[in-house]
């Protein structure tokens, strides 16, 4: 389980790499980069933290992905994740954080 | 060219380390009930530090309506087989519903029944939306007042003196800074120790664990430096995950009641109990009978049910979501494979950890420890973290000057004994230096890790030997884990990233030095698969008391301490 940065997407703002837990986000050339892909927990905190999209989300092949990523956008309450399969299908789940979990 | 780093000093009346749940509580709770000064050291930011950073689905510990607190403790010291502190548990569980309610009124979303009051899940769990819960807490921070936060900052070392503390060293993890913090309080809020044993996805996915790989046992290991006492590290703690994304499955289990079955479906939890530790070992016992794998079955769900897991797990684990969606198998179809994870030391869920007083006071003076960090206190959560943070706080409000005491009194104000801490201070800092311009390592701190990691998996009762020992094994696991801290004094660092993965793997090979002695010294079983001893199957009631460990000289000395039973407990001797 990782992230993968998409440079044309990144404006250099550093949000991501601020918030990392494990603090695994550097830069290069005033760009973002995951400078410990391996090191990833997972947690998606740099995911919700990008205003632009750049950051995508995936399971290793390790853990049985096959090549899906994950990207979460944020409007005012409303988290809109977007899974894109690796046949190029597109599933949106939208969560209001004023919604409880009902489990 | 010789490198060194800047170094930068700092004062507070109280320190915190790590500002994760615990911390940030405690910080809070200061600024609101006294004037003190307060500084956070915390290794991350705290907006997404720690255990919450993805988010929590429910509170664990709450006291329902018709419920009490000693209830709570009943149930946890049974869960425990009665290795447990009834005065610590007590005092948290006092606490649990106020904490919820100030989390609520910072904004946190809590389900409601018709009538108003919190949903109840199962008996002692209320039903949240816990995806910003940490980011709740850190901006409630940012407004508190005499509050500074350093984020970024590692701890390594703490200072004290005559079994007093005085503050603490770390370095920054992105600047070639060192620092040096003073205070006359500290609290240790770093959480536990993962990344002990060989994890379920060694490869790739190496951290794609429950627990944070970045909790990595720093405040015990700190605490054992100074000498404080530490309490049942034997009672490790294993969690029943979903297979690969190693997700949290109380949601599936509690949450949507789906049971435990095996690959034939059978229905097996009520075979081995139902404790924590039995669910864990029944998983085990029936992949050894060759009915595995095990599931949670979920399937037959309703579509509704299923696209509310789905939104639920987004909330805390969205790798569970991502997998279910990618792979087809959502858990209406197909039922939520499990399995073990490697064990962690983790004092939110069983007792290892700090040895404190009822008010969360190490044996060490001055120095406290709240949530994952203390010990004595299982099944405590998000909610006893916050209400341990709490407790330390309003204890270090009222011993803070005690009678006597000058006002205007300093951490290093006394001429000999700020000569000692500094002296001490700059000892650690030439440590830094050291392994910053170690030349030729012979390994890198990667390597050591995994070789430990190894160790424990062989020989201490990781996955790979079903979390079973024998005392041959812990006497080879102790022999190996001393080999590696001898190498680990000889490790490089090219940048203060790397510099924190050396302190980590020192952290965390000292925690295993202290882990395998308490292993050692229970000469029973008393907790299926947490501490399965094969040349001591059986419980055995001698060991109806505390074993407890310090670090002295280089070696772990157990103290073996009778169960508390007084409501309130003080440190007496060592
Ligand atoms: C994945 C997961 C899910 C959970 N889900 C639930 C749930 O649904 N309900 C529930 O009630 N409980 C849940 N828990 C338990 C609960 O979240 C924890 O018990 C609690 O948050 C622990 O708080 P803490 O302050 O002790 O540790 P943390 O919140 O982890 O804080 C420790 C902090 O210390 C910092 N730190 C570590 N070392 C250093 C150092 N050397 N220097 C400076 N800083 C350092 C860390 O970065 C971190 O910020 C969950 C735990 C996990 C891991
Ligand atoms: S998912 Fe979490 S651990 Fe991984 S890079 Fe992003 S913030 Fe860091
Ligand atoms: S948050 Fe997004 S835009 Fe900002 S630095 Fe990170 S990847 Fe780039």
């Amino acid at each position: 389980m990782s992230i993968r940065i998409r440079e044309e997407k990144c404006v250099g703002c550093g949000r991501c790499a601020d918030v990392c837990p494990g603090t695994l986000i550097g830069f290069r050339e005033k760009k973002a980069h995951m400078d410990y892909p391996k090191d990833c927990w997972g947690c998606v905190s740099c995911v919700k933290e990008c205003r632009t999209g750049a950051i995508e989300y995936f399971l290793g092949a390790d853990i049985g992905g096959n090549g899906s990523t994950m990207t979460v956008t944020e409007d005012g309450n409303i988290l809109h994740w977007k899974i894109r399969k690796h046949d190029g299908t597109v599933k949106t789940i939208d969560v209001n954080r004023q919604d409880s979990n009902k489990y | 060219m010789r490198k060194e780093l800047d170094i930068k000093t700092k004062k507070a009346d109280v320190l915190i380390i790590g500002g994760g749940t615990a911390g940030c509580y405690a910080a809070l709770t200061l600024s609101e009930q006294s004037q003190l000064s307060v500084l956070v050291a915390e290794k991350a930011h705290i907006k997404r530090s720690g255990c919450l950073a993805a988010g929590v689905n429910a509170i664990n510990a709450y006291i329902l309506p018709g419920r009490t607190p000693q209830d709570y403790v009943d149930y946890a010291a049974k869960d425990a087989e009665g290795i447990v502190r009834n005065d610590l548990l007590l005092t948290a569980a006092e606490r649990f519903n106020e904490v919820t309610a100030h989390m609520e009124r910072l904004g946190l979303v809590i389900l409601k029944d018709e009538n108003g009051n919190y949903a109840a899940r199962g008996n002692r769990n209320i039903k949240i939306n816990g995806e910003n819960f940490k980011p709740l807490l850190a901006s409630a921070l940012q407004e508190a007042d005499r509050v500074s936060v350093l984020n970024h900052v590692n701890i390594t070392d703490l200072l004290t003196d005559g079994g007093k503390v005085y503050g603490a060293v770390g370095f920054s993890v992105l600047e070639e800074t060192a620092y040096i913090l003073e205070a006359q309080t500290v609290l240790i809020a770093t959480g536990g120790a993962s990344g002990l044993y060989r994890p379920n996805n060694p490869g790739f996915s190496r951290h794609k664990m429950w627990y944070p790989p970045f909790n990595t046992g720093a405040g015990y290991a700190m605490g054992l430096r100074a000498g404080a006492e530490m309490t049942t590290f034997e009672m490790r703690f294993i969690a029943l995950r979903c297979k690969d994304t190693i997700a949290p499955t109380g949601t599936i289990a509690q949450g949507a009641g789906a049971k435990q079955v095996n690959a034939k479906g059978e229905v097996y939890e009520e075979k081995y109990g139902l404790t924590t530790s039995e669910r864990v070992y029944g998983t085990v016992k029936e992949n050894l009978l060759g009915n595995g794998p095990c599931y949670l079955r979920t399937s037959g769900i309703t579509k509704e049910q299923e696209d509310d897991l789905l939104k639920a797990y987004l909330n805390m684990a969205p790798g569970q979501t991502l997998k279910w969606v990618e792979s087809g198998k959502t858990p209406g179809e197909s039922d939520v494979e499990i399995e073990g994870t490697e064990p962690y030391i983790v004092g939110g869920h069983t007792a290892s950890g700090y040895w404190v007083n009822t008010n969360r006071e190490s044996t060490v003076k001055g120095l406290y420890a709240a949530g994952d960090a203390a010990g004595g206190c299982p099944q405590k959560y998000v909610t006893g973290a916050l209400a341990e943070g709490k407790i330390a706080a309003l204890d270090m409000i009222r011993h803070y000057r005690p009678a006597g005491a000058a006002e205007t009194e300093e951490p290093f104000a006394s001429q000999e004994a700020g000569a000692r801490l500094r002296k001490q201070a700059r000892r650690y800092l030439a440590e830094y230096e050291k392994i910053r311009n170690e030349a030729d390592p012979p390994f890198s701190a990667e390597e050591l890790e995994e070789a430990m990691q190894k160790v424990m998996d062989a020989y201490a009762g990781g996955i790979g030997c079903h979390y079973e020992f024998n005392e041959k094994q812990l006497a080879a696991a102790d022999e190996r884990i001393a080999q590696l801290i001898e190498l680990s004094g000889h490790v490089g660092a090219s940048d203060m990233h790397e510099l924190l993965s050396v302190y980590e793997l020192k952290e965390r090979l000292l925690v295993c030095q202290a882990l395998i002695a308490h292993l050692r010294s229970r000469k029973e079983t008393r907790w299926h698969s947490f501490q399965e001893n094969m040349d001591y199957p059986k419980r055995d009631s001698a060991y109806e008391k505390y074993i407890n460990s310090v670090f002295e000289d280089g070696k772990i000395r157990i103290i073996e301490r009778e169960l508390v039973k007084e409501a309130v407990y003080e440190h007496k001797d060592s």
